[in-house]
Formats: C-alpha cells, structure tokens, sequence
C-alpha cells in the first residue's frame, strides 16, 4: 500500500515537472506532438527507473561504505550519462526517425535535472532499494504524463485562434502555469 | 585519512567509469547502426562554420540531407564552387545547374517617394512595424525601412542607403536568404544572378491607389507588356511579372517605357536623385 502511495505521489502529487519545475526543457521542447511526447517519456521513464536502481546501488555499496558520499553527484552524472548513451543507441538502432525526431532532447537528457533530482531525493529520503525503484517508475510516469498532457494540449492549440502576441513560446508558458496551478492542487493529498 | 580517501575516489570513479564505458562498447557493437561512408566524406568538404545557412542545424545535418537527395548540393551558400564539385564527385552527380542565387529588395518605395500615413513611434524594427498597423508608409507592401534584413546578413553585404532602403552588395551576397527571411513584408526574393530585368514592386493595388501611395509603384498599366513579345512578361494581379524563361540576352528591355520607373535593370543605381516628395 505504501509502495502505491508512493507511486501515485511521484507521478501526481508530486509531479516532478509540475510541481517541482524540474525537466522544464524537454516539456517545452518535445510537446509539440503526441507520438513524440510518449516516446520521450518512455525514454526518460526507462532511464529514470535504471538510474534510480543503480544510484541506490552505488550509494550505498560504495559511496557509504567507503565514506565518500561527497562524490554521489559526479557518480550519479556518471550513470546517468551512461543511461542516455544507451537509450539513444538503442533508439537509433530501433527507430531512426523517432531519433530524429526527438533531436537534440535525447542526448539532453543527460543534463535533465529531474533525473538528476530524482536520484538525490532518493537518497535524501532514505529509501529502500524497493521504495526508490517505485520512486523511479512513478517519476519517470508523471514526467510522461506532464509531456503528454501539454503535448494534447498544444495539437489543439494549433488549430485554435491564438491572439498574435501569444503565439508559439507566449501561450506555451501560459498553459504549463495553468498545467501546474491544476497539479497544486493535489498537494497535500497523500 | 584525506590521502585514503582521495585514493578511494580516484580508484571508486575510475572503476566505475571504466565499468560503464565497457558495458557501453558492448552495446555499441551489438546496436552499431551502419551510416553511409559518403556522409564523413561530405562533411570534410563543408565548411564546418556551422553556420546554419543551409537551414538545418549544422554542416553535419546538411551532409546528411544531402546524401539522402533531399537538399540540393550547392544549399550550402558557404561553400565555394570547388566543394561543390567536390561534393558531386562524392555522390556521383554533376554540378553545373547550381547558379549563385543573390537576394533582390522588390521595392523602390524609400522615404522620398512613398507617402505617408502617420508617424510610427514603436519599437525600431520591421516585424513591430509590421504588427502595428504595417508601419508609417501608405504603400502597405513596401519596405518598412527599419533594416531588420541587414542585422540579419552575417556577410556584411547589405546597408541602409538614405532613402531608408536596403542596399544588397551583389558581390558580398552569399544567397542564404537570411534577410529574406526576416522580411515580414516578403520583398526580398532571391534570384538567380544572371536575372537583371525586374519589376521592383509589390504593390497589388489598383493604379489610382498605387500612383497615390508611391511614385514607384507598379500601376499596371501595361505598357511593359505590350513592348515586349508575346510570353515575355505578363500582367497578374495588377503587377508586372517578367518571364525569365522567355527573354534571351539580347531582348529590347522596355524599361524606359515604364512610366513610374518600377521596371528597371539592377546594376544602375536605384535611386539617381530624390524624386519630388509625394504629398499625403
């Protein structure tokens, strides 16, 4: 029970994009279309869970054991930096136009602050191996549906009659604030 | 106890690095996607400025393109004639059709020959202008005078002449269409080099507003069309279009039949002296 709370805090309550702001980047950058938004989110969702698994690892099989806890961020870029190498092997591998399509946001995912949070949290928290995977998933999950939700939303806007100052950058700001106001409001829920 | 530590994270990241960096070899051999050989050739030839001329993200990208058929060779406006060539010996293609594209002002309404219609005092630049009610000139076609193409050039080939227009230095143009581009009113065209007759105008309205709003206005009135032969040029939309394809070189240009001198050769000066200022 407490591993779904968990869950559905990680990828509702507190959303990582939504309401902490982090990953900002991708969730402007590839919500223009549905397909695209999914499959980054499956991306950053897989290396989420993976970085989540092996950072718990390393923290507290190495970095704990041998009192260097200090170096937990160079460790954590380092697994994550790996993840995304793979991620995006893999993806162009498997589908070259889904590579193209997600462009220069792959690669940035390395740089993506919510993994990079996500980790840290974990340790913060004290998580068990178990409790920091679900945190992953449940991370990963919420950011996918923070992508898709704006990226539905951005479909129809383009069909909409937007007034001319806010078109492109202006009216996409405008509805990740109203995205987030809407997600504040599960706070305290859980 | 600080020289153990430093030990341990040298060896710790090290391993850890070497560790990751291992498995990664495993999976680049085993997810190896095959690119075309022809691709790191291009990409010697190009510039490598990076530039972004071409219209997409890198010399790289444009390499990429390129060998897919998708983008034609010369697209790179940096690169000289020889990398052309270079390039179609790559891809097995001649390089002949590419003629240098230089960027032409469709325009020759300045501030001393259009009218105006009120005192623009917004922001100092041609897409404000543009948005706000289209600016101070009468002529809602005309240039808008603010120089937005020439920060737009990075070679140094275009200027604001004192009649408030954009002066385009053939030799320097590099034909990347970056000003024409930034043109929110779209009178900058790009046209192949050898192409010197042209109507400079776009101004779509009926002679009794066009004379009004400009005294460089194309009035189509005709008269170009009848002193050329059949097919050469033609009257569309109130404005007259020259048919590059139907004129050789030695063709009696009927520039100086144009009344308001709208059509005219490049290479003489596009304005000699201020012509009367028009009253509004």
């Amino acid at each position: 029970m407490s591993l779904l709370l968990l869950f559905l805090s990680a990828a509702i309550v507190n959303n990582f994009v939504l309401t902490y702001f982090l990953g900002i980047c991708p969730f402007v950058g590839v919500s223009k279309r549905v397909s695209s938004a999914v499959s980054m989110g499956m991306a950053v969702m897989f290396v989420m869970t993976i970085t989540a698994a092996v950072t718990w690892l390393i923290y507290h099989l190495l970095l704990v054991p041998f009192k260097i806890e200090i170096l937990e961020y160079v460790s954590f870029i380092l697994v994550i930096a790996s993840l995304v190498q793979l991620v995006e092997m893999f993806i162009k591998k498997m589908s070259k136009p889904l590579y193209d399509t997600l462009g220069i946001y792959l690669p940035l995912i390395t740089t993506n602050c919510a993994i990079l949070g996500l980790a840290l949290f974990s340790v913060l928290r004290e998580y068990s191996f178990i409790e920091s995977l679900v945190f992953g998933i449940g991370a990963g999950a919420g950011f996918t549906l923070a992508l898709v939700l704006m990226a539905g939303i951005r479909e129809e806007l383009e069909l909409s009659n937007v007034p001319k100052p806010f078109k492109g950058a202006g009216i996409t700001m405008i509805v990740a604030g109203s995205l987030a106001l809407a997600f504040m409001g599960f706070a305290g829920l859980i | 106890m600080e020289m153990t530590t430093l030990f341990i994270a040298i060896a710790s990241m090290g391993g850890l690095g070497l560790l990751f960096s291992a498995g990664l070899s495993v999976a680049e051999k085993k997810l190896h996607v095959e690119e075309d050989h022809r691709i790191a050739k291009i990409i010697e030839e190009l510039p490598g400025a990076n530039c972004g001329g071409c219209s997409y993200p890198g010399c790289a990208k444009f390499a990429e393109v390129v060998v897919a058929g998708e983008a034609e060779i010369n697209g790179c406006p940096v690169s000289d004639d020889e990398a052309r060539k270079a390039i179609g010996e790559i891809l097995g293609v001649d390089v002949e059709s590419g003629e240098k594209q230089i960027a032409r002002l469709m325009c020759q309404g300045g501030n001393f020959e259009t009218a105006k219609k009120a005192h623009y005092a917004g922001i100092k630049s041609c897409l404000g202008a543009s948005v706000f009610g289209g600016g101070e000139k009468m002529c809602e076609y005309a240039c808008l005078g603010f120089g937005e193409c020439v920060e737009a050039c990075t070679f140094d080939a275009m200027y604001m002449n004192d009649n408030g227009l954009p002066v385009i230095i053939e030799d320097k143009c590099t034909g990347c269409r970056k000003c024409a581009e930034v043109c929110p009113q779209n009178i900058i065209e790009m046209h192949p080099e050898s192409h010197k007759l042209f109507v400079f105008c776009k101004n779509l309205d009926g002679a009794k507003t066009a004379r009004k709003v400009c005294l460089k206005a194309c009035l189509a009135c005709g008269i170009c069309v009848r002193n050329v032969e059949e097919g050469q040029m033609e009257m569309k939309d109130n404005l007259a279009q020259v048919n590059y394809n139907g004129f050789g070189k030695e063709a009696k240009l009927p520039t100086d039949k144009c009344p308001t001198d709208c059509l005219a050769v490049v290479g003489k000066p596009v304005i000699d002296e201020p012509a009367e200022k028009v009253e509004a």
